[in-house]
């Protein structure tokens, strides 16, 4: 092998692509980090940092997700500065029927391991004192937490420099070096980089880095907007949210659907999500989902029919066909690892993913069965 | 005759398409708001809308830039601490 060869390159300074530096290098292998923008420029930047298990019902997701938030509460400490916040997520249903079966899912998720209580309409003000009283009661999940997304990148990615990784942005993948079926390494804009193994964490984007290796991974736009209010006191103490998104996001339909979630953060500003419509990469500002965005922050919410938005933010969620993100060696190309696909909770899902990715690489066990997100379950 | 505005229980005199802050300024009054983490005084700074230093409250309504609001004989004005919401926090 070349004198310069890495160990591992991992295509995208994203969360996902941060994560899996850090714990790629902390295990000590040598890392070079490439992406052809800047640190968490595209799907990482354009997300709220969520870190879910309440969303997700009974599955590979969702332990995923549970082994995922353990380890955001390692690298809080470990590496920090990203403004985690183990803040709870209350979920809210407006009918009777949809508290039934809000509060079934939660005993599934419940018997999975996830920490569930059951909160009736009359004690909802106990928890967030200006929700809109008219609902039929809700689940809080202590487990929810927050992080600022691109600071978590940023942090993660200056960690793994000290532990010896390099990071260039501003340098595009163009494709990538083979030695018989054998990926060794990438073609970029700045030359060519050898490597042990390449880990395709390209976000949205995936798909196309997959293509250049003559592989196809099914990864798909689904564009989301996000407002910003000014920065407020704290009027909102959980991620809030309707029972409606759990269903939203597994949804097929191409048609926009919007769902009201509202958070606060730690800068003061208040985020209100969530809309998924399928447009392509389209990115002109739509008037009419940050309409329907408001309003539903506004039902559930009455106070901040008094507040200014100042800003609205949009991005693409990569999503498969299966809604599962795809993470593993794929044998059609060896050496070539996909971590990518995650959709909208990738923020979330970031960490466990680059753990797994690195104990793969290294050779060994993974701690979570991967096959569930393995890459030519499509075929 | 000069027109007045209430500013924190006292009048302030402007000329017909005079901006609050102009004349908050014309009055002597240099700052009108604090900040939000250190409670430090901030007035006019860039004076064109562009900067936001200037906020203050005008009818109940906070946040808005003394530097581009007229001023108004019905305005009652009040200076602003922090977000100017503080009220609402839970």
């Amino acid at each position: 092998m070349p004198a310069d060869t890495a160990d591992v390159v991992v295509v995208g300074a994203g969360v996902v692509g941060a994560a899996t530096a850090w714990y790629a290098a902390r295990s000590g292998r040598s890392v070079t980090v490439v992406d052809r923008g800047s640190v968490a420029g595209g799907t990482t930047g354009a997300g709220e940092g969520n870190i879910l298990v309440s969303d997700k019902p009974p599955g590979a997701e969702l332990d995923l997700a549970r082994l995922s938030s353990a380890l955001w509460r390692d690298l809080a400490v470990e590496v920090g500065g990203f403004e985690y916040d183990t803040k709870g997520g209350l979920v809210v249903a407006s009918t009777p029927a949809g508290f039934d079966a809000l509060v079934a899912l939660a005993a599934r998720q419940h018997a999975a391991g996830v920490e569930t209580v059951v909160v009736p309409a009359g004690e909802l003000a106990e928890h967030e004192p200006h929700l809109t009283p008219s609902l039929a009661g809700g689940v809080l999940y202590p487990g929810d937490a927050q992080v600022q997304p691109m600071l978590a990148a940023a942090r993660l990615l200056r960690a793994a420099r000290t532990k010896g990784a390099r990071v260039r942005t501003g340098v595009e993948v163009t494709g990538f070096l083979r030695s018989g079926d054998r990926v060794t390494g990438v073609r970029t804009t700045a030359g060519d980089l050898p490597a042990g193994a390449v880990v395709n964490a390209a976000g949205t984007w995936g798909g196309e880095i997959a293509s250049l290796a003559g592989v196809d991974v099914p990864v798909l736009p689904r564009r989301g907007f996000i407002l910003v209010t000014e920065p407020l006191p704290r009027l909102v103490r959980h991620k809030v949210y309707a029972a409606e998104y759990v269903a939203d996001v597994a949804s097929d339909d191409a048609d926009l659907q919007t769902s009201p979630v509202v958070e606060g953060t730690e800068a003061g500003p208040i985020l209100i999500g969530a809309s998924r419509e399928r447009v392509g990469y389209d990115r002109t500002l739509s008037v009419r989902v940050l309409r329907a965005l408001a309003a539903q922050a506004v039902a559930l919410f009455p106070v901040l029919a008094g507040v200014q938005v100042i800003r609205a933010y949009r991005g693409f969620r990569p999503y498969c066909p299966d809604h599962l993100p795809v993470i593993g060696a794929d044998p059609r190309a060896p050496g070539l690892f996909h971590a990518c696909g995650h959709e909208g909770a990738g923020i979330g899902l970031a960490a466990a993913t680059g753990r797994l990715i690195a104990q793969l690489v290294d050779g060994d066990r993974p701690e979570l069965d991967v096959t569930p997100f393995r890459p030519e379950r499509f075929a | 005759m000069s027109a007045a505005f209430e500013f924190d229980g006292r009048d302030i005199a402007f000329t017909e398409g005079q901006t609050v802050g102009a004349a908050l300024v014309a009055a002597g009054v240099r700052s009108w708001r604090t900040t939000r983490r250190e409670g430090r005084p901030r007035g006019v700074f860039c004076g064109i809308g562009i900067c936001f230093d200037c906020l203050v409250t005008i009818d109940d309504v906070p946040n808005q830039r003394a530097c581009l609001v007229p001023a108004d004989a019905d305005s009652i004005v009040r200076s602003q601490e922090g977000d100017g919401r503080g009220h609402l926090a839970v």
